[in-house]
């Protein structure tokens, strides 16, 4: 069999950072074998990188503001929550399940840590304190949603189904009579409205690619000295440049204007550390187990209950994490808290990432390009002035064109035995 | 039966579900280097048979016996851990991870930092897969969905032998597969039998029975029938067997008291 009909697998399954190809292929080599599985149904994240480039070309023809500075770091902070919401729907996708409680869990989240803040003298909390406790209530939503679906056996959507409604009531009680509460904390408002220092965004930037540089070749010298199939040096070459290049545009164009905002850190750090809870931890492994045959995976002996518990429990503080950064950029919190378009763009953003609802497919990356699109589509709109039904409409159709994309190129690797 | 020591041994075995006797008395024996055929007919009980030893299900009574020494098997990981191994029927393999993921699924290699150790996981599958003269998979990180039913076979199959196991038992390898595919699955488990493994082989087909085991074991309606070598016995006599067996206790008849 040549490379060109039996291209090496880079399906979304649990990826390992090298395709063993046959040792000292050329780049040319591994070029044919992407595109020959991007045919035969592969896609990879390549719908979303044309999607991305349909949108921008689209709006900025609407209105020249689209691709400008200022508006590039305004559309960092607006998808910025639901970037971190959906990095924990991808959790609880993998697995399979869903969470639709995520909207309101955020609600309770960002209520909590609102309310510790009040400076009212008795018992006002600082920023650390505040947030710690928020997030730990997010952990022990999650918790108990994980033990009724695992220990009892309740669907996850009707788990979370429940709630969505109940956890909506905790944030109203919450706030009792309050109706609006005003956040005062420089720390927990800098999130979202605060902006590195230019000269710091380049130090970050270059510790970033050093260090990324660094695992690539560490995993290049590792697997040379086992005698196993390393990809060509020109490829690890153009991956690091390709980030790189990626990564000076963001500063750069950011920079122009108020510079990165600190919440952008918050989610490359978070993007870090769930990969590498993915990709290359035993956790990580059973979430994939557990997705792709969850009988397969009890045989294996991996608990698949606490697999799951655990699954909830990231997805919940997840989206306690996501509830603060919301309170932040509002500077404030109400009675809508969690309430809107929170919970389906946040689950949009996973799927239309490329996260398959039918669990053991998907990356985290899905959840930071899903974001990408929504928000990106919520703010050109905003730009045309388009109404909020608009919005509606057109995301719900972004939605369905993902999705089915997806299924057509799941056709595709059934039809090359690659399901 | 054969000149060495049975690795694992059954002796006088019982389940019950209820009112519905499962096994009742069965033994059975199994030495290293030999392949043991179980055979049966439907509802005969060999899938009960290989869950207790797996230690999925509970024995009522009777002793399970492993290198001279009685043990108790709570759960896959006991089984494992003595080295005893089943490869199931449905195959137990996630379509989603690749060759290696699957084989090392739920005993990853870590180093520092909770890392998986990839290559060293992968190295060894790899090795794993050469002793066992597997040549059909192209590569080791592909996902299992991409593979012909006998290539999944060989990966549960290597999957199972990896871990020093001393005993594996293979729930109808070959039920699902093709002729060519048989074919690969039988030479594998012949090449269990001659690295020193001790395996049960449960099958249907008598054909592939006759052609790979050395001895068969008989069951039926939960008991021992028949134990014949091989090369004494003809595929007639063992269907005979399946079908008619001679029963120490009738099902049903409480106080049955049957002589052969």
């Amino acid at each position: 069999m040549s490379g060109t009909t039996a291209p090496v697998d880079t399906s979304d399954a649990a990826p390992v950072g090298v395709p063993s190809g046959g040792e000292g292929d050329s780049l040319g080599a591994y070029a044919r074998r992407w595109w020959a599985g991007v045919r035969s149904g592969e896609l990879g994240s390549l719908p979303i990188i044309v999607g991305l480039l349909l949108i921008a070309i689209i709006f900025q023809s609407q209105n020249d503001r689209f691709l400008t500075a200022g508006n590039f770091v305004n559309l960092i902070v607006q998808m910025a929550a639901i970037t971190i919401i959906g990095m924990g729907i991808v959790f609880v996708l993998l697995l399979g399940e869903i969470d639709l409680s995520v909207g309101y869990v955020s609600g309770v989240a960002g209520v909590t840590a609102a309310l510790l803040l009040i400076p009212d003298g008795a018992h006002q909390f600082s920023a650390g304190p505040a947030i710690a406790i928020a997030l730990l209530a997010g952990v022990a939503i999650g918790t108990f949603h994980g033990l009724l679906i695992t220990k009892i056996g309740i669907p996850s959507f009707i788990v979370t189904l429940a709630g969505l409604l109940a956890w909506n009531g905790v944030v109203l009680l919450l706030i009792g009579d309050k109706g609006t509460v005003i956040i005062q904390n420089s720390i927990v408002i800098g999130f979202a409205n605060d902006f590195l220092p230019d000269a710091t965004a380049w130090v970050v930037l270059i510790l970033g690619i050093a260090l990324y540089a660094g695992i690539l070749l560490v995993g290049f010298r590792s697997r040379r000295k086992a005698g196993l199939p390393t990809e060509p040096m020109s490829l690890m070459a153009l991956r690091i440049g390709g980030l790189a290049a990626a990564g000076i545009v963001v500063v750069a164009v950011a920079n122009q204007d108020r510079g990165i905002p600190y919440v952008f850190l918050v989610i490359t750090a978070l993007y870090i550390l769930w990969t590498y809870v993915l990709n290359r931890t035993r956790f990580g492994r059973h979430i994939y187990a557990v997705g792709g045959n969850t009988e397969a995976a009890r045989r294996a002996g991996i608990n698949v209950d606490n697999v799951k518990i655990a699954c909830f429990a990231i997805c919940s503080m997840m989206a306690a994490l996501g509830g603060i950064v919301l309170a932040s950029r509002l500077r404030s919190i109400d009675t809508n808290s969690g309430g809107g378009s929170i919970l389906l763009y946040s689950i949009a953003a996973a799927v239309i990432g490329g996260t398959s609802l039918f669990g053991g497919r998907g990356h985290m990356k899905s959840a930071v390009l899903g974001a990408l699109v929504i928000g990106s589509i919520d703010n050109g709109l905003g730009l045309l002035g388009l109404s909020s039904g608009t919005k509606f409409v057109v995301t719900g159709a972004v939605l369905l064109l993902a999705v089915a994309v997806d299924s057509i190129s799941r056709k595709g690797r059934a039809s090359s035995g690659r399901a | 039966m054969s000149n060495k020591d049975p690795i694992l041994e059954l002796r006088g075995v019982s389940k019950s579900f209820g009112a519905v006797q499962a096994l009742y008395q069965v033994d059975f024996h199994v030495a290293p280097g030999q392949v043991m055929a179980l055979v049966g007919d439907n509802g005969a009980g060999k899938s009960t048979l290989i869950k207790s030893i797996a230690g999925i299900h509970t024995i009522d009574e009777g002793d399970i016996v492993f290198e001279g020494e009685p043990v108790t098997i709570h759960g896959p990981k006991d089984a494992g851990k003595l080295g005893i191994e089943v490869v199931y029927q449905d195959l137990a393999l996630c379509d989603n991870l690749d060759v290696v993921q699957n084989m090392f699924l739920g005993r990853e290699e870590t180093s520092k930092l909770r890392r998986l150790d990839e290559t060293t996981m992968e190295r060894r599958a790899s090795d794993t897969l050469a002793t066992l003269s597997v040549t059909t998979i192209r590569s080791v990180r592909q996902t299992v969905a991409g593979l012909s039913g006998g290539q999944r076979q060989s990966v549960a199959v290597a999957k199972a032998v990896m871990w020093n196991s001393k005993v594996v038992i293979l729930d109808e390898p070959t039920a699902a597969l093709g002729v060519a595919q048989t074919r690969q699955v039988l030479d594998l488990v012949k090449r269990l039998g001659e690295q020193g493994l001790a395996v049960v082989l449960i099958s249907h087909n008598l054909h592939d029975i006759f052609e790979v085991a050395d001895t068969i074991t008989v069951l039926r309606l939960g008991q021992n029938v028949a134990e014949y070598k091989t090369t004494d016995v003809t595929q007639t006599q063992v269907v005979e067997a399946i079908t008619a067996g001679a029963l120490s206790k009738v099902p049903g008849h409480v106080e049955a008291e049957v002589t052969t």
